[in-house]
């Protein structure tokens, strides 16, 4: 197996999203650590700006999108693991919290 | 560092006679009024170590509005980096003089003068006048010699603004690690921006030190959405910004979820309204402020902060003219780009290259430093832009 370098990090556990912290074309491994050191990976699907976010797994129309352990928004359509997370598939949504 | 040492180490500082300790030792040219800035602006020219702002208000206000102008001006008087006061008013204005000195005594025993446009001959006569007076309280406040002071006296306002996800990520877990330094030895830190607790309030107000702060802190977040829509809008149509969307933050919860990472964990003791006074040794308090940065500095500054922690993820140049801000990004893209106004790194963070610690030590001693005499950049550059927040329209 070949060296293999992070290039995204999780913030926490329940995180359906994780950040890449340099730029990932699509095709390439985006890759991060867990909290107990356990590397993942996916292959981005489309190319995803350094800081912003991918799916780190398949997530369906209507499903919250989860950063910081928080909803942050709903999946406003179907989104695939490694698919960039942004405006385009993200619909704001407010929490009587 | 260690509790023992963050708690003995100090800074030098000036005591004010109202008992609190400045950073800075500015006499400022205060104009009550849109129509006393212009000269305002002269007579700070004249004098050396004066600043001065644009007031925008001061007249044809709603009540509400006319409150929150009053405060900012009192606060700013009352502030201990401020020496001394020149307050210049138009003479017609809805702040009228009396009402100024007023809100400002109410605060603070410090040297004030005052100067009415219309009572004075003009304002070529007024800026005569007033030179002389400021001139005066330049030289005095030059023969105040500094002491030293624990780092408790510090009350430090927090503020994010040009946000990217790299603020939730680093610079604001930088800042928040800071705030709960400050809690532990005793100081105050002030968490502001309450559009940006949105989504992320019932985080806070879990950390509410009892029912009636949890409390504030729904019914704060509440009344500002709930304003914004009696004007027919959403808080949601400016925020995020264009430059927050493009770094990469898509939803105004995410924002707020990484904006409150600048409170960092330590329990909320007070709900502070707009630029109303807070007090030192309070640990972490929140403010009521809008997310727009210089207004919320501004409140922060009227609240008696004599510093404050500015993260950016997209870069700005944000000063004030009386608290020195100190700017921190998390983005190595930013900072390459930016490092002409932007004091920190805290990039490497998140690339494992220094520790939450480390950081903390390095910017812990920065504060100290620039309590000291130490110019930031925003200073160094002169950059002292501030709004006062408004809640509508002028009359």
């Amino acid at each position: 197996m070949s060296e293999i370098i992070t290039n995204a990090m999780i913030i926490d556990e329940k995180d359906t999203v994780a950040v890449a912290i340099e730029p990932v074309k699509a095709g390439q491994a985006a890759a991060w650590l867990d909290k107990t050191g356990g590397l993942h990976e996916v292959t981005a699907v489309t190319d995803i700006p350094i800081y912003h976010k991918f799916a780190i797994r398949d997530m369906q129309k209507g499903e919250p999108v989860v950063k910081y352990g928080e909803h942050i928004g709903l999946a406003a359509r179907d989104i695939q693991a490694g698919e960039h997370v942004h405006t385009h598939n993200v619909e704001n949504h407010r929490e009587q919290l | 560092m260690d509790k023992k040492v963050m708690k003995e180490m100090t800074f030098m500082g000036y005591r004010r006679p109202d008992g609190r300790v400045g950073i800075r030792n500015k006499v400022l040219i205060l104009p009550a009024s849109v129509c006393a800035s212009d000269t305002t602006r002269i007579i700070a020219s004249q004098v050396e170590n004066a600043v001065t702002f644009n007031n925008q208000n001061g007249c044809s206000q709603v009540p509400s509005d006319q409150q929150f102008t009053m405060d900012v001006m009192a606060g700013y008087a009352a502030n201990p980096n401020v020496y001394g006061t020149v307050v210049i008013s138009l003479g017609c204005e809805n702040c009228q003089m009396d009402l100024v000195l007023d809100a400002i005594r109410e605060r603070t025993n410090k040297p004030l003068e005052h100067f009415i446009i219309q009572e004075n001959g003009g304002t070529i006569a007024t800026i005569e006048k007033a030179v002389r007076a400021a001139r005066q309280m330049a030289m005095d406040a030059s023969m105040l010699a500094q002491e030293a002071f624990g780092m408790s006296e510090l009350i430090i306002g927090t503020e994010c603004g040009g946000s990217d996800p790299t603020s939730g990520l680093a610079s604001n877990v930088l800042i928040g690690e800071i705030s709960d330094r400050m809690a532990e030895i005793g100081g105050t830190s002030i968490l502001s921006e309450t559009t940006e607790f949105i989504g992320a309030e019932h985080i806070l107000a879990k950390r509410g030190k009892d029912e009636r702060v949890s409390q504030r802190i729904y019914q704060i977040v509440h009344d500002y959405e709930n304003a914004i829509r009696l004007v027919g809008h959403d808080v949601r149509e400016g925020n995020p910004s264009p430059g927050n969307m493009e770094g990469g933050l898509t939803t105004l919860e995410e924002k707020s979820l990484g904006c409150i990472h600048k409170g960092g964990h330590a329990p909320v003791n007070e709900v502070y309204d707009y630029a109303k006074q807070v007090d030192k040794n309070m640990g972490l308090v929140i403010m009521d402020t809008p997310g727009n940065d210089p207004s919320s500095v501004a409140g922060m500054a009227a609240g008696g902060c004599q510093i404050c922690l500015f993260s950016t993820g997209r870069g700005t140049p944000t000063g004030n003219p009386i608290v020195p801000v100190i700017k921190i990004t998390g983005n190595k893209v930013t900072y390459a780009n930016m490092s002409d106004n932007i004091d920190i790194d805290a990039s490497p963070y998140i690339y494992g290259k220094k520790t939450l610690e480390e950081l903390g030590d390095e910017l812990f001693t920065e504060i100290k430093q620039v309590a000291d005499g130490k110019l930031t950049k925003a200073e160094a550059l002169g950059y002292t832009e501030m709004a006062i927040a408004r809640v509508c329209n002028y009359m």
